[in-house]
């Protein structure tokens, strides 16, 4: 292989490094003028009066639209993904409205759009808008959404109940009757935000003479908002063209749709026959952006005497917030990654997922895998403790061994396939990380020398595995131009993954060209107007194997004219550093951008049925996910006094088949990492019990900084996936999965000396949390004390 | 009907009787005058009236740092001045980072590209413009004055790690110094 697999510099970084990138905010068009939103300040309550009368007074407002001016435009959002076809599911679809009309159901919910010469205007507009709401009791608590006395978030429903499913294998009670031991616990893991640097925005311009809309949209869907845009207005698709510029960072939350002002903005573009701009701020973001985690667990693992799993049963409640457009994604996404690397042969996993007065929850990277993974490396943890088994052992003891693959896990993932593993090699990760963290040797030395000397050391070591690429499809063409250069599209969009350089390396390898030869176009529906989005860690996947496709497709064509113009046998022919030549005479050689011109002549006859250029476009929807797995270990110590938190070590084995670029790879892993460790130690959202939220700014929400990461050791192993022919797997979202997993169990095995049999049970941790759970472990066992 | 439609399409300045201010700015060594309100923030300042789109902004309330510009060669966060501070002033955006002769980068920018340190690329030029001075004062800094200095800048995708690493590249490859 000549580019893939090679640690090539990106092509897109001199334009982001220069600030010559154009984000959705860096897009200004004459006349434009600005959006702001009114939003709700109360978490649930019912809306009495919405008085735009004095902003509409002020100078330089253009209009305010409330939900009543919205007439028919005014409906609930599609719901985006239907509940797979489980047997045994409940599910009511409440999808969120463009404006409230008659009731608020979460803090910063939109009730007006204010238009305005300037957002300073639109702002000082919003501020006038006077907004009358029957406040109700809000429903903040899993727990108490579903009690008979719960206000009701959706009126017309029994309950707050918004699903129910239950995936089973085996005979988890029969199993159960065989353990020899059986560890039962709660669990809990709140709610986050994904906080990409770049808030959401959107540019709409509705040209009244040429009927045609152009909308700039933060978006990781571009063709799919495209195709609901145009339904929405009653256009046709080829009036709306849809364009996802850079976008910075997306990490899911910019994937759902349709967002209130993703549908506003076009039409009131139409209404008023001006372009307009809306940009997030950062405290809306922490509204009315989607969030993600929210559950609570009770689970139960059941072993034999020798530490192997007989069985796992867990019964969860997960947050859906006030509305659920993105169906049973994020708490599927748990249930089938609970499995993990592990051989269990019984499993019963029931969850209701509830409403509550919250933003809507959909999947934040990781997308409810790394609630899965936390319940069932805890189990583990606590069920080796409890049989004084060692960390590494009982792991080892129920991986899935190389040869099961393709192994069948008998539920239905995300993607409403059977959750079945393609491939991979998962006891080689697990020996790979002990050795890298010196497992040996920081239980047998350095943990106690620590110890002796009062300092609170730990190690956590968690395995994991990633369901990516999932289906439908992605398409790509390719088509090399009259100067020899080539222009690769696709409909995914980008957001920092590097797919400018990652699909060029691909295609670069079939048509013997430079990577900086190929110019990729991301993410504008005039370009390419067939394909899903940029989620489940599928572009590399799903788009990187279309893109295979399509340059092979092109290198057949780039042969048969050459054949034609060197007068050879295909079979004789080199195409490298963009020319063609027969072997051994590189001196006679045809290049591409002669080629191209051969292929699409001006005059002359051509081939009956020839088509006509050098270029193809290529489909590939895979028939299931290709799942991709690793190993976490970290060192931590512990200030037994602040409860702070250094992360001394990290180790990270990771296996996701072929990689294309390795400096990509290693830069998702590490941005993965960082976000676990956010998740695990710095970032929570406090919601009081009225369901305002109480840290909604990047000085109350923390994100880990340059000084909370530490450095990484990384190791990469290569199972090819037998599922497509590049034989890659996703690697997205794999850095964040398991890192709040080995948080836990590393703070507790550091927390031992100072708290015997002290569990950490729940993320997010943060400094005053640990201390609070010492405390409590404190106070327990001194009652304990008392009860003896 | 709460809707002005019509009425009130305005094109070009709107008279909003709110005072202005004239100001004249140094940008990348260009000079700029025009009258502002006092509200404004530089950093839509830059933006919008400079047209030096470069500038990112990622929570206006000074805390992520991608919106980091040079006044009169210190790091500043354009969303916590107002326009009207930098009258007067020099500043220095991205967009006036130089390539030496025969380049398409800054030195700087050149190892951020070959140690892939950045993704998305949303926060960069306020990383950069956070380190163009602290190179300049710490020529040869350690890892941790690096990490140090990079604390007040937030990214989100990268893990810190690949930055670090272009800094250190920076520093081996010039010798140290901005």
């Amino acid at each position: 292989m000549k580019h893939i697999g090679k640690p090539v510099r990106r092509n897109e970084d001199a334009r982001l490094l220069t600030g010559k990138a154009v984000f959705v905010d860096d897009v200004h068009l004459p006349a434009m003028l600005h959006a702001a939103f009114v939003r709700s300040d109360y978490a649930h309550g019912r809306i009495v009066s919405v008085d735009t009368r004095q902003a509409l007074e002020l100078p330089g407002v253009a209009a305010v639209y409330t939900a009543e001016d919205l007439g028919d435009y005014w409906r609930p959002g599609p719901l985006l993904v239907p509940p797979p076809p489980v047997e045994e599911k409940t599910f009511h679809a409440r999808t969120q409205v463009p404006l409230a009309r008659d009731k608020v159901r979460h803090v910063g919910e939109p009730i007006a759009l204010v238009l305005a010469e300037s957002r300073y205007i639109a702002e000082d507009a919003v501020e006038l808008v006077e907004v009358e709401i029957d406040p109700l009791d809000a429903v903040v608590d899993l727990e108490q959404a579903l009690d008979e006395q719960a206000p009701l978030i959706h009126d017309d429903l029994d309950s707050n109940l918004s699903a129910e499913v239950r995936q089973s294998k085996g005979d988890y009670q029969g199993a159960r009757r065989q353990a020899a031991v059986v560890v039962r616990r709660r669990f809990e893991y709140d709610r986050g935000a994904s906080a990409a640097i770049e808030n959401r925005g959107i540019v709409a311009s509705w040209d009244g003479r040429d009927q045609h809309l152009t909308v700039w949209d933060s978006t990781q869907a571009p063709i799919p908002i495209r195709n609901g845009l145009a339904e929405m207005l009653g256009l046709s698709e080829s009036q709306v063209r849809v364009i996802a510029p850079f976008i910075g960072g997306g990490f899911g939350p910019k994937i759902m749709m349709f967002y209130p002002e993703e549908v506003l903005l076009p039409w009131a573009s139409m209404q008023l026959q001006r372009p307009l701009k809306w940009i997030e701020d950062r405290e809306e973001n922490f509204y009315a952006t989607t969030q993600e985690r929210g559950q609570i667990h009770w689970a139960e693992i059941a072993l034999d005497a020798e530490g192997r799993i007989l069985g796992v049963r867990d019964d969860f409640l997960h947050d859906a917030g006030a509305y659920d457009p993105y169906g049973l994604t994020v708490p599927i996404n748990t249930q089938c990654t609970l499995l993990g690397c592990y051989q269990v042969p019984n499993y019963d996993s029931h969850f209701k997922a509830v409403f509550t007065n919250k933003p809507i929850v959909t999947p934040y990277r990781g997308a409810g895998r790394q609630h899965g993974v936390f319940v069932m490396e805890r189990l583990l943890d606590l069920a080796a403790r409890e049989m004084d088994l060692d960390r590494a052992e009982i792991r080892r003891r129920n991986l899935i061994p190389p040869e099961a693959f393709p192994y069948d896990n008998e539920i239905i993932f995300q993607d409403f396939r059977p959750l079945v593993y393609d491939s991979g090699n998962y006891p080689r990760c697990l020996e790979r990380a002990l050795e890298m963290i010196d497992y040996d040797d920081f239980l047998s030395r350095q943990q106690p020398k620590a110890r002796r000397e009062g300092r609170l050391l730990g190690l956590g070591l968690v395995t994991y595995v990633e369901g990516t690429g999932i289906g439908p499809y992605e398409g790509v063409r390719i088509t090399v131009e009259s100067s020899g250069k080539v222009n690769l599209v696709t409909g995914v969009g980008t957001q920092g993954q590097g797919h400018y350089t990652s699909f060029a390396q691909v295609a670069a390898e079939q048509l013997g060209v430079g990577v900086e030869d190929v110019r990729v176009v991301t993410g504008d529906t005039r370009e390419f107007h067939w394909g899903t989005g940029t989620f489940a860690s599928r572009g590399a996947v799903v788009a990187g194997n279309a893109c295979h496709n399509a340059a092979k497709d092109v290198r057949r064509k780039i042969l048969e004219q050459a054949s034609e113009a060197l007068e050879a046998a295909q079979e004789d022919l080199v195409l490298e550093e963009g020319k063609v030549y027969v072997k051994g005479s590189p001196e006679s050689s045809v290049s591409l951008g002669e080629l191209a011109v051969r292929a699409n002549p001006l005059r002359g006859a051509v081939r009956h049925g020839a088509e006509p250029g050098l270029e193809s476009t290529s489909y590939y929807g895979p028939e299931q996910g290709a799942t991709a797995n690793g190993v976490h270990a970290m060192i931590v110590e512990v200030d037994a006094e602040t409860c702070q938190v250094k992360i001394v070590r990290y180790a990270v084995v990771h296996d996701c088949g072929r990689v294309l670029n390795p400096l990509i790879l290693d830069g998702q892993i590490e941005g993965g990492v960082a976000q676990g460790i956010g998740n695990a130690f710095y970032e929570q959202l406090h919601f009081d019990q009225t369901g305002q939220l109480l840290n909604a700014s990047f000085m109350d929400f923390l994100l880990p900084t340059a000084l909370d990461m530490p450095d990484l050791d990384m190791d990469h192993f290569e199972t090819p996936s037998p599922l497509n022919a590049l034989g890659v797997k996703g690697a997205g979202e794999a850095g964040a999965i398991p890192v709040a997993a080995a948080f836990a169990q590393a703070v507790e095995d550091a927390l031992q000396p100072l708290a015997p049999g002290l569990e950490i049970l729940e993320i997010p941790l943060s400094p005053n949390r640990l201390f609070e759970i010492l405390s409590e472990h404190r106070d327990r066992r001194d009652d304990g004390r008392g009860d003896a | 009907m709460t809707v002005g439609r019509g009425e009130r399409l305005y094109c070009g300045a709107v008279e909003t009787g709110r005072a202005q201010k004239e100001i004249i700015v140094e940008v990348n060594g260009r000079e700029i005058r025009r009258s502002v309100e006092p509200r404004l923030l530089l950093s839509d300042f830059l933006r919008h009236e400079a047209d030096l789109t470069g500038t990112h902004v990622g929570c206006e309330h000074g805390v992520c740092g991608a919106c980091t510009v040079l006044m009169d060669g210190e790091a500043v966060r354009s969303c916590l001045i107002f326009a009207v501070q930098a009258n007067r002033r020099s500043l220095t955006t991205v967009e006036g980072l130089q390539a030496p002769e025969g380049r398409d980068l800054h030195p700087l920018q050149e190892a951020f590209r070959e140690k892939h340190g950045l993704q998305c690329g949303f926060c960069t030029p306020g990383i950069l413009m956070t380190l163009i001075p602290f190179l300049r004062d710490n020529p040869r800094p350690r890892k941790e004055q690096i990490r140090e200095a990079l604390s007040g800048n937030l990214c989100r995708c990268t893990g810190y790690v690949k930055i670090v690493e272009a800094v250190q590249e920076y520093v081996s490859r010039t010798g140290g110094g901005a």
